[in-house]
């Protein structure tokens, strides 16, 4: 159902309005789709689905694919052990050259993660709409994308059509006013506003993160904020496209050139909300009053600051919330009232499509460089994409991470889903820069705590959590 | 898709808030490229609890499950409607879905009954009071009714997905009726918006 489209409108509003192919009342809208990213692991039986019915890709141009959810993040070049993985991996490389779509395999120079790459070689544009079979997709609404996740039945879609039919979203504009304090970093902007809101309070709803908190972070920091939002149930999460968003975009591979560049900055200026404009939903956040997060639980709801401790499950207002914080306690073997820095880890994460940009690992490198890892603590930092540990080994951040006992691998999803050989074992516990701390979402009986780059790096060398600051004291 | 008009059968009491998809089905039984045969992870290491409602003989072959609030939140994984379907379920009841959650429910013919938390309350209460409890469900009204137990209730469900459900409609047939638009769409597209090649 179509909204009014005269009248101040939204950022969300636009860039829909921009899309749709066919309205009809009481119909979805039929939207085209500028870009489809594919990888390994939702796609197989959606090319399965195209041939059975004899279809063929509308748009393989706007369609880019590459392998990361299976590869390992070491010994690329010998034949995976995983036979199961491998054959996934062989399914998408065939699937495109039948199709006729680009493919970033295992071992080629633009492979990553698929939130890592669109962004990077410039493909990601404000004013986009992008889906990929994949809830983390929300990360390109960073630069003003309507850019959202999903399944395999929409992925054939796309694939066969290049439109979906989508019901138009309600939006909630997320305000975070103030300036950050120092040490405090996007990442755990999006876990206080998940914490605030919920696992489901954005559901149906397209995010617009706003407010000079917003304003003030990089392309990075704005693609984690957009990461998460799915984490608060949200449809998307956009942030309204800038000067750092036109900074970040100039000369990427992708990008228009020329006069073009021109013809398109002028576009993407006229995208951001309007004056006037209104939302269905409005949160607000002071930043000046945000600090480090660490989640406790096993949803990324169940977020305390890291000056907190384990929550106490009757101390919760209802009962589904205590049965879950019961429950959650009992998979993370934690006792209610422990100081959240008296939490000892087994493991750190450095990765995952919210947190292996260059910046993300220029943070960890900081907190790293001239300090070592606490002794029989095992820490991988991995890059999201061939281009990214590139660039950071040209910096040197490789070396301060092995000289500090970190593991410096290849690129891809790693240890963020357990679907290669990176993963915990059975109570092991975790300090993820990654989204998801779901039960076994690492590995089989693996304990998840989600925190920021550098959190995680001070929680390397101090063995329990830790900010850089506490590594000072 | 077939078409979905009346469910009715017995239940499953999942009496648990934010069920996501990495524990409907986990990430191991992704590594398949097949679309069949993901009943045999539902649930997998919950499962592995004896324990667990779905091990209580008692439910073994109720076709409807009852959980509590923000079903199927997280992953976009298709796999985890592959995996209720396969294992036989056909509708699932909860306060709240996750939007792709409920898409790929939708999509694939597998009933997601929206009702309010005192009606999802009492029907997971009433389920685990007497298994034997029969559901009926029925698309064209909306209704969801467990009549032993006294329970009668609507769902929503927006006219054109019900009638896509009742009638199993193909969503991409349906789309492909405006493919003179999508031409003209894509004729009136700027030329700086990026291809992949």
């Amino acid at each position: 159902m179509s909204r009014s489209s005269s009248g101040p409108r939204t950022l969300a509003d636009k860039v829909w309005d921009a899309h749709v192919v066919h309205a009809t009342e009481g119909e979805p809208d039929l939207l085209f789709i500028d870009l489809h990213l594919v990888h390994e692991v939702t796609s197989p039986q959606a090319f399965d689905a195209i041939r059975l019915a004899g279809r063929s890709v509308r748009r393989p141009d706007l369609t880019l694919a590459t392998a990361d959810h299976n590869v390992p993040t070491i010994d690329i070049n010998k034949p995976l052990v995983d036979r199961v993985s491998a054959k996934q991996l062989e399914v998408l490389s065939s699937n495109c050259a039948e199709f006729g779509i680009i493919c970033y395999p295992m071992g080629h120079d633009n492979q990553g993660i698929v939130h890592i790459i669109g962004p990077e070689q410039g493909l990601t544009q404000p004013g986009m709409t992008i889906v990929c079979g994949d809830s983390h997709t929300s990360t390109h609404g960073a630069f003003g994308a309507l850019a959202f996740g999903i399944g395999t039945s929409e992925v054939e879609h796309v694939l066969a059509t290049q439109t979906l039919p989508e019901q138009r979203p309600e939006t909630m504009a997320v305000n975070i006013e103030g300036e950050l304090p120092p040490g405090v970093t996007a990442k755990d902007i999006v876990l206080a506003v998940i914490g605030k809101i919920g696992t489901g309070g954005g559901m149906g709803h397209v995010i617009e993160f706003r407010g000079a908190a917003i304003r003030a972070l990089s392309m990075e920091g704005r693609m984690t904020v957009c990461n998460m939002s799915i984490e608060g149930g949200a449809r998307a999460g956009m942030v309204a496209p800038d000067q750092t968003t036109f900074d970040y975009l100039e000369r990427r591979p992708h990008a228009p050139k020329g006069a073009d560049w021109g013809d398109a900055v002028e576009y993407w200026r006229s995208l951001p909300t309007d004056e006037g404009a209104t939302f269905d939903k409005e949160v607000h956040l002071d930043a000046t009053t945000l600090m480090p997060y660490v989640t406790w639980g096993t949803n990324p709801a169940q977020v305390v600051p890291i000056d907190g401790a384990v929550p106490d499950p009757s101390s919760l207002a209802g009962a589904e919330d205590r049965d879950a914080a019961a429950r959650a306690l009992d998979y993370m073997g934690l006792t209610s009232g422990t100081p959240i820095r008296e939490i000892v880890v087994d493991t750190v994460f450095l990765g995952s499509c919210t947190n292996s940009r260059i910046e993300d690992l220029r943070a960890a490198a900081a907190v790293l460089d001239g300090r070592r890892i606490r002794f029989g603590l095992r820490a991988i930092a991995v890059p999201g994409s061939r281009r990214v540990k590139d660039q950071a080994e040209a910096e040197g951040l490789d070396k301060i991470f092995t000289t500090s006992g970190f593991e410096w691998r290849e690129p891809g999803c790693s240890m963020c889903l357990a679907m290669n050989p990176d993963k915990l074992a059975p109570g092991e516990r975790c300090a993820s820069t990654s989204n998801r701390n779901f039960e076994g979402r690492q590995g089989r009986g693996g304990r998840t705590h989600l925190v920021s780059p550098a959190v995680a790096a001070a929680t390397a060398v101090a063995g329990h959590f830790a900010t850089p600051e506490d590594l000072d004291r | 898709m077939k078409p979905v008009t009346v469910i009715t059968g017995r239940a499953v009491p999942l009496d648990r808030s934010d069920v996501d998809t990495d524990q409907i089905i986990p990430s191991d039984w992704l590594k398949r490229v097949e679309r069949t045969g993901f009943g045999a992870g539902l649930f997998a290491e919950w499962r592995d609890d004896r324990d667990f409602i779905l091990n209580n003989q008692d439910f073994v072959g109720a076709n409807i499950l009852v959980a509590g609030h923000n079903f199927g939140t997280g992953s976009s994984r298709e796999h985890a409607v592959w995996a209720l379907l396969d294992y036989g379920f056909e509708a699932v009841v909860s306060s709240q879905f996750a939007d792709i959650f409920h898409n790929n429910s939708i999509l694939q013919g597998l009933l997601p009954v929206t009702v309010s938390q005192q009606v999802d309350r009492a029907l997971l209460d009433a389920v685990q009071a007497d298994p034997t409890l029969e559901l009926t469900i029925d698309v064209a009204r909306g209704t969801i009714e467990a009549p032993a137990a006294g329970i009668t209730a609507t769902f929503s469900l927006d006219e054109f997905t019900r009638e896509r459900l009742l009638n199993g409609w193909d969503e991409i047939g349906l789309s492909l009726r405006h493919e003179a638009d999508i031409d003209k769409f894509e004729a009136r597209r700027p030329d700086w918006l990026p291809t992949t090649v």
